[in-house]
C-alpha cells in the first residue's frame, strides 16, 4: 500500500495533490490517498474519483491551519497504524516544511524534490536534480520505514489520473494529534502587494527576460499576455532591476511554475531560471539569439526580434 | 542569546559541473569552493541577531578537510568561534548523515536558536535543517524572510507560494531554515580576517556514519529530450504561424 498525501486549504484542493496521485498510480499502487485537515469531506470526495483503493480523511480540528507539529504528529501515528511501503507527497512549501521532519520521526529515508520515477530491476529509483539543475542523479532509498518521496510540481501530468469507474469509500480516521503540543502558532497568511498573483496556478504564462530590454517594453509583453488570458512573469534580472515585483519571479528563487503554456520572450534559459518552469506541458522561445539554451527545451520556437514578432502574435491572436 | 549557524561549503557556481568516470559523483579535485548561498544569508542574519540582542554566533560545519576555508570565512565575517565536525564522507553524505553530525556537536551547546540555509546549492536536499531540529528536540520553521525575538518567543515571517507569507510565534529554543535575500550580506573586513585567525575552531571527528538512506546510482547530463520546431518566415508568418500550432495542435488556448 501507497500512501499519497493530498494537501488542501480550507477544503480547497491543491491541484498538485492530483500529480502525485498520477505518479502514485505509475509506481505501481495499490494507493490510498490521505487527505489532512481539520473537515477535508470535499477534497476528500473529489480524489475518490480516482482508481485508487481508497482515500483516508484524516481530520483533527488542529489539523484545521498547518503546522508542522501538528500535521507530523497526525501522519506519524496514521502511517504507524497502516504501514504503507511508501508515502508520496507533492514537493510545495508546505511538504517542504514538515516531509522531513516526518521522515525523521519515522527514521524512515526521503527523497525530496524528484523529477522522475523509473523502475529498475524492481526498484524505485527517482530522478533528482542535483548542482542547481546541471546534473541529474539517479537515486534509490535504503533502510527501513516507508519509502517517503516528494515529486516536484509539473513532474506528473494531472490528465495522466487514472479515473475509477465508481467513487471509491472515503474513510474517516480521527487524527491523533495533542493540540497543547503544538509549538508554531501561526497567524493568517497574508501578501505584500495588493495585486499580488499565484503563478502557480496559472494555466499560461508570457515570461519576459533582458531581451525585453527596458520596463517601457513591459508594455507589449503585457498585450500578448492580455490576448493569450496569461499572466505576466519574468526571469531574475528583470525583478532584481525592478521592473515587474518578486512575485512574477520565475526560477530557482521564484515560482516554480507548470502551465499549459509558457512563452519565453528574450529570455536565454539560464539553468536558474529552467528549474522553474520546465514542467510546463508547452514551451515556446521567442529570441534573436538561435543559440540561446532556451531552445533546448523548447517545443516550438522563433529566432527573431521579439518586438517584430509580439506584435504581430497580438495582431493574429485578435483575428 | 546563542546562536548556531549551519554552513556549508558547497562548489561554485562558476564551476563547470563534470561527471567522474564511474558516473557516482562529480569531479570535484580541481573545483572552486564557495560558501552555501543561502547559508551566507543564514550566517548574517545571526549576526544581526547577535548585534541586537547580544550574545554569540557559533558556526558549525559538517565535512573533510576543505570546510575550513569557509569556517575561516564566516569567523571573519563576525561569528564568534566554530565547530567543524571532521570526516571524509560528510562530502557526499545524505540529509540524515549530514544533521546527525550537525546534532553531535551542537546538542551541548544549549542554543536558543539553531539557523541554516534552507537548502544547498549541491545535493539540494532541504532537509538538514529540518531533521535538525527533530534530532536537537526544537521547534522548527523553513523558508524563512523575517526573524524577531521577544524574550523567549520568537516570530517569523515564513514565505508560502505565489507571493504569500505568514507570521508564525513558537518557542525557543528553535531551528529556522533561511531562505536567501533576507538580509543584505556583508563581506569580511581586514580587520575581520585579522581577527579570524585568533578565533576558536574546535575539531570534532564525525559521528560513525549510519547506514546511508539514499543512494546515488548514477549521475549525468540530461539529454535533450525535445524536438523543438522552429518557425520560419517574416515575423508577421511566423507569428500567425505560431498562433496557428499554439492553438491548432498544442491547444492551449
Amino acid at each position: 500500500m501507497m500512501f499519497v498525501i493530498a494537501e488542501q486549504k480550507d477544503g480547497v484542493l491543491n491541484r498538485a495533490s492530483w500529480e502525485v496521485v498520477a505518479a502514485a498510480q505509475q509506481m505501481g499502487g495499490p494507493v490510498t490517498i490521505v487527505v489532512p485537515g481539520a473537515t477535508v469531506s470535499g477534497p476528500a470526495g473529489e480524489l475518490a474519483a480516482a482508481d485508487v483503493a481508497g482515500v483516508i480523511a484524516l481530520e483533527h480540528e488542529a489539523l484545521g491551519v498547518y503546522t508542522p507539529d501538528g500535521f507530523v504528529a497526525a501522519l506519524a501515528a496514521l502511517v504507524a497504524a497502516e504501514n504503507p511501503t511508501h508515502v508520496v507527497l507533492p514537493h510545495t512549501y508546505q511538504t517542504r516544511d514538515f516531509a522531513p521532519k516526518l521522515a525523521a520521526r519515522l527514521n524512515a529515508p526521503l527523497a525530496a524534490d524528484c523529477v522522475a520515477h523509473k523502475a529498475a530491476e524492481g526498484a524505485h529509483v527517482y530522478v533528482r536534480l542535483m548542482f542547481q539543475g546541471k546534473v541529474n542523479a539517479d537515486v534509490v532509498l535504503e533502510g527501513a520505514g516507508p519509502h517517503i518521496v516528494t515529486f516536484q510540481i509539473g513532474a506528473f501530468r494531472i490528465d495522466a489520473v487514472k479515473k475509477g469507474s465508481a467513487p471509491v469509500a472515503v474513510r474517516q480516521v480521527a487524527a491523533q494529534v495533542d493540540a497543547s503540543a503544538i509549538r508554531q502558532k501561526p497567524d493568517a497568511p497574508f501578501r505584500e502587494a495588493k495585486q499580488a498573483v499565484d503563478l502557480t496556478q496559472a494555466e499560461r504564462i508570457v515570461s519576459v527576460g533582458r531581451g525585453i530590454k527596458g520596463p517601457e517594453h513591459l508594455e507589449l509583453a503585457k498585450q500578448l499576455a492580455e490576448a493569450l488570458n496569461a499572466e505576466l512573469a519574468a526571469s531574475r534580472p528583470i525583478c532584481d532591476a525592478g521592473w515587474l515585483p518578486m512575485e512574477r519571479q520565475v526560477g530557482s528563487s521564484g515560482q516554480t511554475v507548470a502551465p499549459k503554456l509558457y512563452l519565453a520572450l528574450g529570455i536565454s534559459g539560464a539553468i536558474q531560471h529552467v528549474v522553474g518552469m520546465k514542467g510546463t506541458r508547452t514551451i515556446v522561445a521567442i529570441n534573436k539569439d538561435a543559440e540561446a539554451p532556451i531552445f533546448e527545451i523548447a517545443d516550438y520556437g522563433i529566432v527573431g526580434d521579439l518586438f517584430e514578432v509580439v506584435p504581430a502574435m497580438i495582431t493574429a491572436l485578435k483575428q | 542569546m546563542k546562536i548556531a549557524v549551519c554552513i556549508k561549503q558547497v562548489v561554485s557556481r562558476e564551476w563547470q559541473v563534470r561527471v567522474n568516470d564511474h558516473k557516482t559523483w562529480v569531479r570535484d579535485q580541481d573545483a572552486a569552493w564557495e560558501l552555501n548561498e543561502p547559508d551566507a544569508y543564514a550566517l548574517e542574519e545571526a549576526l544581526r541577531l547577535k548585534e541586537k540582542h547580544g550574545g554569540e554566533v557559533i558556526v558549525v560545519s559538517a565535512g573533510p578537510a576543505r570546510v575550513s576555508q569557509v569556517i575561516r570565512e564566516a569567523l571573519a565575517r563576525g561569528a564568534d568561534r566554530a565547530i567543524h565536525v571532521d570526516g571524509d564522507h560528510l562530502a557526499t553524505a545524505d540529509a540524515f548523515a549530514a544533521a546527525d553530525a550537525l546534532a553531535a556537536a551542537i546538542k551541548d551547546e544549549a542554543c536558543d536558536l539553531v539557523l541554516t540555509g534552507l537548502q544547498s546549492d549541491d545535493q539540494g536536499f532541504a532537509q538538514v535543517g529540518v531533521i535538525l531540529a527533530e534530532r536537537l528536540g526544537m521547534a522548527h520553521s523553513t523558508i524563512i524572510m523575517e526573524v524577531q525575538i521577544d524574550g523567549t518567543t520568537l516570530k517569523v515571517k515564513r514565505e508560502l507560494e505565489g507571493g504569500w507569507f505568514q507570521w508564525i510565534s513558537m518557542p525557543l529554543p528553535a531551528v529556522l531554515t533561511i531562505q536567501s535575500g533576507i538580509n543584505q550580506l556583508r563581506y569580511a573586513t581586514l580587520k575581520g580576517i585579522m581577527a579570524a585567525k585568533k578565533k576558536e575552531v574546535r575539531v570534532v571527528p564525525a559521528p560513525a556514519a549510519a547506514a546511508a538512506r539514499q543512494r546515488i546510482v548514477s549521475i549525468y547530463v540530461p539529454e535533450k529530450t525535445k524536438a523543438t520546431r522552429l518557425i520560419d518566415g517574416t515575423p508577421a508568418e511566423a507569428a500567425a504561424e505560431l498562433v496557428r500550432v499554439l492553438r491548432d495542435e498544442a491547444r492551449v488556448f
